[in-house]
């Protein structure tokens, strides 16, 4: 059937070695529909896992369990286990939030945007990413739900009824944060999910047990790959991808708002937003960089995942880490052009304050390390890009870290100042948060489609029909 | 045990309803030609089955664009409507939020939330709509029990037409697809009889787990207008039950086991040292009546003392009787109407109110009176008689005869702002 497909596709279709109009092909080698099925497939119905699976599995369970724990310890002593002390009282719990959020930012925007951009080559990267964010927004709701301390009081955030005939108050940031991110969650799953309904049906009808047979039966919602489900599919996708589009924009704005609508110097500025939205997008490239690198070595799937694909997602790094290294200097420059002494002392504060080793950590894994992508050859190297990738997460990371606490740390009462130090328990939690943000990963490329299969098909040069006869499109038909 | 199913020979067979025959093809091409075969055949209920989205396929199966884009629309407006209702009414109708003198509600500030909750409500409009336009889930289809069929989902292409199709005829239509480019015997599918339909023990558990589901609430239903004599459950006492004694309960560590301690013989605790009984009580004789009608000797009346208790009296007394004691108080507007059981406080302008002696009205104050409280908690005795002292004025005030004013006077009067 290979040869009569194939045959069938080259007939008409300019070979892109030799036509330079044609880009380079998504996915490499010679492949078909039923040997992509199998590779993708193949990582899921392998009898076991690579060992590198194991290793990681053995790593990333006992964080996530150290963190139930800890979120247990927590809830019974509160949050006074944490450092979180005046005047630092919005401490690592919220750094942690709002650096898993802004990972969370890559697989949306992968997904929706690059989808509505017609960016073909998103199709392979998208599930993984996709899940990705699910898995951040996970680690990142966490945060300041039990930061709140008294977590049971929670219900307070939503417009309950209730005895005390009290609502919440709509016109606070932190209100909104709440329905941004529940929302974005909401979304990011149902996106994922849908997208992946296909794939599970691929699934379903390649197992050969009956416990798969049903599971992924269930979750695959009785999908028969009509052509007139497809089409609604394809119509809703679209719909989501450009609901999503907005929102992955506005969740951090949101999230920036947190800081932004307060009146603390260092805070309250107006580049906040955008600036947020762009880190978020260059934090979450480089998570997405991180995790396929190895992924697609140990589950073999060189072949869609390619290297192009990572190329790409390094130029994103590049230029949103230049787009953020812009918005620290204008912090700068605003700080100055205000006029106003305290914006001033904020930012002398935080470049040579007490805090200014983190500054110049972030600085140095922001803004230089995601310059050496201009080269090529560092830039489609693997180890290399995974190296720079991890400096720019840690970057992220001090970022909000600078943010936050160096803004706390030096209030306007200088006999209240203070320097925060973490607790043990604040580095558990934030390690415990990276163990399940992994576990869920290593768990997804092990049960769930890592690949779009279905749409990398389609972008596969045998999915086009070649000749377009007399189909008005849709002419003298009802819709349905 | 499949491919027997497929011979329309087998006995088996009669039980189970002729869905349609199918037809199987190795690529985009072969399936487009056919699909445009079948449209110009004049089908109707058919459909073709490919692996992934094939691009152009609704013109060669003459279908238009679904409707789902305006239900997504319709989902949309439904949630920016509910944000600005649940918004403007929660904050700026039901209980207001003034917050630094700005409007209780204004767009600007609602936008978050009237964004969310429109791409919200809209995104799970198109995917619950289009699964509903679907008709997905289904737990089974009779397409399922083709086995060839599995490859659907991997790298083949299907065209399937329903015997429910006016034009379908068995040999006819087999006969037709037979012509397109297919690359496997066109055959009948049957229906699955019950396969597809539910379990019974799935079906009693559907029944039984909803109801189920309301015990607990009716539960707490009842819990929530009844009363018991038990302390009330607690999952997470906070601070509530504190180690420490409570009054009016056992203590063991003293031989009487009384946990308020008796006052010691012939002592007085500090403070509670009331010799002027004037001064406390507000009486100045045993009897119930013995109402004092003059101002104790320690209290001096003048100015100071009745700013002091104009001052208090705002604090303490305005939120229930007004600024000016008709009764109008803030807590007094809120809480008519709303609680049936509230009793509206007397205007203290009331005729015995004005002639009530100076001791009965402190009396008033200290030990509160029917569904007054008391505020000698709140209030020291002193500043409870200054109270008096401001009560008398404000009375004085409030009943004074017009023509005993003097000129200057009335017309001050009749220059304050109403
Ligand atoms: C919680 C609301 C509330 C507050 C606060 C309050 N009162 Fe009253 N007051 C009432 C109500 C209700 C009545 C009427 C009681 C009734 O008739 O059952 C009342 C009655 C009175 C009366 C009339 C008593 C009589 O002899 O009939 C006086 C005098 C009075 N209040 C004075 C005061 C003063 C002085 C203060 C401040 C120390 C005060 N009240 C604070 C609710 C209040």
């Amino acid at each position: 059937m290979t040869s009569s497909a194939m045959g069938n596709a080259s007939a008409i279709v300019i070979d892109p070695d030799i036509d330079p109009r044609q880009r380079k092909s998504l996915v490499e080698g010679d492949h078909d529909f039923t040997s992509i099925t199998a590779s993708i497939a193949n990582v899921a119905e392998r009898p076991k896992p690579p060992k590198a699976w194991y290793v990681a599995m053995a790593i990333s369970l006992p964080l996530t369990l150290t963190l139930f724990g800890i979120i247990g310890y927590l809830i019974f002593k509160g949050v006074g286990i944490w450092g979180n002390r005046q005047p630092v009282s919005w401490a690592w719990p919220i750094v942690n939030f709002v650096f898993w959020v802004g990972i969370a930012h890559a697989g949306t925007l992968i997904s929706a945007i690059l989808f509505l951009f017609r960016q073909k080559w998103r199709t392979s990267i998208n599930r993984a990413a996709e899940a990705m964010t699910i898995f951040a927004v996970v680690c990142a709701g966490t945060f300041p739900a039990i930061h709140v301390g008294r977590i049971w009081m929670e219900w307070f955030l939503a417009p309950v009824p209730n005895d005390l005939e009290m609502w919440p108050q709509f016109r606070s940031p932190l209100l909104w944060d709440v329905f941004a991110v529940s929302t974005y969650a909401t979304v990011s799953l149902l996106f994922w999910y849908m997208g992946m309904v296909p794939d599970l049906a691929t699934f379903r009808d390649r197992a050969t047990t009956k416990i798969k047979k049903v599971a992924y039966g269930i979750f695959a919602l009785g999908w028969r790959g009509s052509s007139r489900q497809w089409h609604r599919y394809e119509r809703a996708y679209l719909l989501l991808a450009a609901l999503a589009m907005p929102l992955v924009l506005s969740v951090h704005s949101v999230v920036s708002f947190d800081f932004a609508v307060s009146i603390l110097p260092g805070w309250h500025t107006t580049i906040f937003p955008p600036y947020f939205v762009a880190g978020a997008i260059f934090s979450g490239f480089a998570m997405v960089v991180t995790l396929m690198v190895p992924a697609r070595a140990l589950f073999g799937l060189k072949h869609v995942i390619t290297m192009r694909h990572l190329e790409n997602m390094n130029k994103v790094i590049v230029a949103t880490g230049t787009m953020v290294g812009y918005a620290y200097a204008m912090e700068f420059f605003i700080a100055w052009y205000s006029g106003s002494t305290y914006e001033q002392f904020a930012f002398i504060n935080r470049a040579f304050g007490p805090y200014a080793w983190a500054y110049w950590i972030m600085v140095s894994c922001n803004v230089i390390a995601p310059q050496f992508f201009w080269f090529k050859k560092i830039r489609t190297n693997p180890l290399a890009m995974v190296v720079v990738c991890i400096f720019v997460n840690i970057g992220m990371w001090f970022e909000r870290f600078v943010i936050t606490i160096s803004t706390l740390n030096r209030d306007f009462l200088p006999s209240a100042w203070g320097y925060f130090s973490p607790t043990l328990f604040d580095i558990l939690t934030l390690c415990g948060s990276f163990g399940l943000f992994m576990t869920l990963f290593l768990l997804f490329c092990r049960y769930l489609p890592m690949v779009a299969i279905a749409e990398v098909k389609s972008v596969m040069p045998q999915a086009h029909p070649h000749h377009h006869g007399d189909d008005a499109h849709g002419a003298g038909t009802h819709s349905h | 045990m499949h491919a027997k199913a497929h011979s329309p020979a087998a006995p088996a067979e009669r039980a189970r309803p002729l869905y349609g025959v199918i037809a199987e093809y190795k690529d985009v091409d072969s399936l487009m030609a056919a699909a445009r075969k079948v449209r110009d055949a004049g089908y109707t209920r058919w459909d073709t089955h490919t692996p992934f989205p094939v691009h152009g396929i609704e013109g060669a199966m003459g279908f238009g664009m679904t409707r789902l884009p305006w239900f997504v629309l319709c989902c949309g407006l439904t949630g920016l409507s509910i944000a600005v209702l649940l918004q403007w009414w929660t904050n700026a109708v039901d209980y207001p939020f003034l917050i630094s003198g700005k409007p209780l509600f204004a767009l600007p500030p609602a936008v978050p939330i009237m964004f969310e909750l429109t791409v919200l409500f809209s995104a799970l409009g198109t995917f619950f709509g289009m699964w509903g336009l679907n008709g997905l889930p289904l737990l089974h289809h009779p397409l399922f029990e083709h086995e060839a069929f599995k490859r659907v989902t991997d790298d083949r292409f299907f065209l399937a037409i329903e015997s429910q199709d006016p034009k379908f005829g068995l040999e006819s239509t087999k006969a037709l697809l037979a012509s397109t480019g297919v690359c496997a015997d066109v055959v009948p599918v049957y229906g699955n009889g019950d396969k597809g339909a539910l379990p019974n023990w799935m079906k009693n558990f559907a029944i039984v787990m909803p109801i189920l589901l309301l015990v607990p609430l009716a539960w707490i239903v009842t819990a929530r207008h009844s009363t018991s004599p038990k302390t009330r459950l607690q999952l997470i006492p906070d601070m509530d039950q504190q180690l420490k004694f409570r009054n009016q309960t056992r203590n063991a560590f003293f031989a009487d086991q009384r946990n308020e301690r008796p006052r010691i013989e012939g002592t007085i605790p500090r403070g509670l040292l009331r010799e002027d009984q004037q001064l406390h009580t507000g009486k100045t004789g045993p009897g119930e009546n013995d109402w004092a009608t003059q101002f104790p000797a320690s209290i001096a009346v003048n100015e100071a003392l009745l700013k002091r208790g104009q001052e208090r009296f705002n604090i303490t007394c305005a939120a229930c009787h007004g600024q000016t004691g008709v009764g109008d108080g803030l807590v007094s507007q809120r809480a008519t109407g709303k609680y049936p059981s509230w009793i509206p406080p007397i205007s203290l302008h009331a005729e015995n109110l004005l002639v009530q002696p100076v001791g009965q009205t402190f009396n008033t104050i200290r030990n509160g009176i029917r569904t007054m409280p008391a505020y000698s908690q709140q209030l020291t005795v002193e500043d409870s008689w200054a109270i008096v002292a401001y009560v008398k004025a404000l009375q004085k005030s409030q009943a004074f005869p017009v023509d005993k004013l003097s000129p200057e006077e009335r017309q001050k009067v009749a220059s304050v702002p109403r």
